[in-house]
C-alpha cells in the first residue's frame, strides 16, 4: 500500500530543483542574552538535501542540532544566511513541513484519529480526503483499531507512531524529526527504526532527523551530518552507502561498523562522548 | 549495537491494559470508604440522638436528629416552605450564572492581553481580599429587599474564585503543545480553541464547583440582611420563634442543595474534562 501525494501540493516556483529540496546556505545562529556576551549556536551551515532523501544530524549535546531543526521548522529565527524548503524561504512555520517531536505531544482530550487530523484541521484541508489518508497512515503504522482510543490508553511507542501519522497527514514536502525515539526503551526504539524506514519507503517524504544515537543515524540515513560542539559547524557529511531496503542485521556488518567508528571519531577527537 | 532478533519484537501487539470491570467499583475491600462513610454518619447521628438525651441537653440549644427529621417532614409538606426554597434557588442560580459568566468573559479577556492583565491584576487581588459578605447591607440598600440584591450578592461572591481559575487555567496550557500547533501553522485563535481552552477546562470546573456553593451562601446572606422570603429569611424566622429543630431542618435543606449542585458539576466535569481526573487545581 503506497501512500503518495494526493495532488494537493503547494505552488512550487518553477526553479525548484529536486536536488535542492532543502537548501541551507551560510546559516548562522547567535543568541543574544540580555547583559551578557552573545552565544554562537550555529556557524556557517551549508547543506543541500535532495527530494526524498533521508538525512540525519548527529552531534554532542548542545551542538545546536535541535536549533538547526527549529530553524528549518520556522520556530526559531536565523541570524544570518538563507534557508529554503521546496523553494520557499523559511521565516515562519510552513504548511509544507511536518514535524515529529521528542515527546508524542498528543492532545489528551482528542482521540488518536482526531489527533492525527490536527494539521489538516489547522490548514483547513479537505476533510474527507484527509480522513481517508489518516486512515491509510494508521494502517501503515499498525494502529488500525485504535482510532477511537485516547492517547493515555496507548503505550509510548504507539503514541509516537500516532505522532508520525500526524506529521504526515497533510502530505508535507519535508518531515522533520527531533529525537523522535529518544524517550523509548531500546527494544522499542530499534523496532521503531525499522518501522520508520518502511513508512519512509512508502510515503517518499524528505526526512531530516536529529538524533543522539550514531548507530540509529547510520541505519536510517542516506547521509549523516556530523556537527562539531558549540559553535555547531558541519564537521563532516558522511554518505551511508548501505543497500536498501535495510534490516537491523545490516548493523552487524563491517561496513556499518566503519561508518559508526568514523562518526564516533569526530566526537572522540572533540573530547566529547555523548 | 542493534541485533537481528529485535525486529520480531512487535510493540504493535502490546495493547493497553483492558479496562477494569465495573464490578470493582463496588468492591468493599478495594474501596472501604463505601461502607466507612455511611458508618460514620450512623455513628454520629446515634451519638447525637442518645448523647443529648443522656446529658440532658436542652432541645432549644441542640435538638435531637429525630426532632430535626420531624421538623423537616413538617416543612416539606408545607407549601410556603417550597416557595422559600424556590426563591433561594432562583437567586443562587441566577447569581451563579451571572457571576461565573462575567468571570469567564473577563478572565479570557485579561489573559489574552498582557497589558490588561498587568493593569487589572492588582485591583483584582485587592478586591479579592474584601470580605464580600460584608457588602450585603450595601447591596440591599442599593437594590432593595427583592430578588435583585440577592442575585447581585451571589454573583459577586461566585465571581472571584471563577475569575482566578479562568486566568490560571488559560495560562496552564503546555508549551510543547502550543509549539506543536505552531509548527503546523496554527493561528492564535486556533491555538486558543485547540489547546488553551481545553487546558483551562479542569480549572473552570474547579471554579464552578466553588462558585455554586458560594452563590448559595451569597443568596442566604443577602436574605439575612433584608428579605421577605427565601431560606435565609426562613432561618431567621425559625430562630425568632425558637424553632431550633426547624432551623436545623433548613440547614439540612441548604446542605442538600449545595451537594446536589456539586454532584451535577462533578458529573459534567467527568463528561467534559474526562482526561484530567486528577489535575491539581487551585481553590478560591
Amino acid at each position: 500500500m503506497a501512500i503518495k501525494a494526493m495532488g494537493r501540493r503547494m505552488q512550487q516556483p518553477a526553479a525548484v530543483s529536486e536536488d535542492s529540496w532543502i537548501e541551507v546556505v551560510g546559516l548562522d545562529k547567535r543568541y543574544q542574552p540580555r547583559r551578557s556576551a552573545p552565544t554562537q549556536a550555529l556557524r556557517d551551515i551549508n547543506l543541500t538535501v535532495r527530494r526524498g532523501e533521508f538525512v540525519s544530524v548527529v552531534g554532542p549535546s548542545g551542538c545546536g542540532k535541535t536549533t538547526l531543526l527549529k530553524i528549518l521548522a520556522g520556530l526559531s529565527p536565523k541570524t544570518d544566511g538563507a534557508v529554503r524548503i521546496a523553494g520557499r524561504e523559511v521565516s515562519k512555520p510552513l504548511p509544507e513541513v511536518g514535524m515529529v517531536f521528542q515527546a508524542p505531544t498528543l492532545l489528551p482530550w482528542r482521540t488518536i484519529f482526531d489527533n492525527i487530523m490536527v494539521p489538516a484541521e489547522i490548514q483547513k484541508l479537505d476533510r474527507d480526503k484527509h480522513r481517508e489518508r489518516a486512515q491509510q497512515l494508521l494502517e501503515l503504522v499498525g494502529l488500525t483499531g485504535f482510532e477511537r482510543k485516547y492517547p493515555h490508553e496507548l503505550s509510548g511507542g504507539m503514541q509516537q507512531r500516532a505522532g508520525i501519522c500526524r506529521a504526515l497527514v497533510h502530505d508535507p514536502a519535508v518531515l522533520l524529526m527531533d529525537e523522535p525515539f529518544g524517550a523509548l526503551d531500546a527494544m522499542t526504539r530499534e523496532y521503531m527504526n525499522v518501522e520508520l524506514l518502511r513508512i519512509w519507503r512508502e510515503s517518499g517524504q524528505t526526512v531530516v532527523l536529529v538524533t543522539h544515537s550514531i548507530p540509529e543515524a547510520v541505519f536510517l540515513s542516506d547521509r549523516v551530518v556530523v556537527l562539531s560542539p558549540r559553535p555547531g559547524r558541519i564537521a563532516e557529511i558522511v554518505p551511508i552507502e548501505l543497500d536498501r531496503p535495510r534490516e537491523l542485521s545490516v548493523m552487524s556488518s563491517d561496513r556499518a561498523g566503519v561508518y559508526v567508528d568514523r562518526i564516533r571519531n569526530h566526537f572522540n577527537a572533540a573530547g566529547v562522548i555523548d | 549495537m542493534p541485533t537481528t532478533e529485535v525486529a520480531d519484537q512487535t510493540p504493535h501487539t502490546r495493547a493497553p491494559a483492558p479496562q477494569q470491570p465495573t464490578r470493582r467499583r463496588f468492591d468493599l475491600r478495594e474501596r472501604p470508604q463505601l461502607w466507612l462513610v455511611p458508618a460514620v454518619f450512623v455513628v454520629v447521628v446515634l451519638a447525637w440522638e442518645y448523647g443529648t438525651q443522656l446529658l440532658a441537653v436542652d432541645e432549644y440549644v441542640l435538638p435531637r436528629p429525630s426532632q430535626i427529621v420531624e421538623a423537616l417532614q413538617r416543612q416539606l409538606t408545607d407549601e410556603q416552605f417550597w416557595g422559600h426554597l424556590w426563591v433561594t434557588t432562583q437567586e443562587a442560580l441566577l447569581g451563579f450564572v451571572i457571576g461565573v459568566g462575567a468571570a469567564v468573559l473577563l478572565g479570557t479577556f485579561i489573559s489574552q492581553i498582557k497589558v490588561v492583565e498587568a493593569t487589572l491584576m492588582p485591583y483584582i487581588v485587592a478586591f479579592q481580599t474584601v470580605p464580600k459578605v460584608a457588602l450585603a447591607p450595601l447591596f440591599v440598600l442599593w437594590f432593595g429587599f427583592g430578588l435583585t440584591s440577592k442575585v447581585v450578592m451571589a454573583a459577586v461572591i461566585s465571581f472571584f474564585p471563577m475569575l482566578v481559575n479562568v486566568i490560571e487555567g488559560l495560562r496552564a496550557a503546555d508549551a510543547d503543545r502550543i509549539q506543536m500547533l505552531t509548527v503546523f501553522g496554527a493561528s492564535k485563535t486556533q491555538i486558543f480553541r485547540m489547546v488553551r481552552l481545553p487546558s483551562a477546562l479542569p480549572f473552570i470546573f474547579a471554579g464552578l464547583d466553588i462558585g455554586i456553593v458560594f452563590a448559595i451562601l451569597g443568596a442566604v446572606v443577602g436574605e439575612f440582611i433584608g428579605a421577605k422570603e427565601g431560606l435565609g429569611y426562613l432561618l431567621l424566622q425559625t430562630n425568632y420563634n425558637f424553632d431550633i429543630a426547624g432551623m436545623f431542618a433548613v440547614l439540612v435543606v441548604l446542605s442538600v442543595m449545595g451537594l446536589l449542585a456539586h454532584f451535577v458539576i462533578r458529573l459534567l466535569q467527568r463528561r467534559l474534562a474526562f482526561w484530567a481526573e486528577d489535575t491539581k487545581v487551585i481553590g478560591a
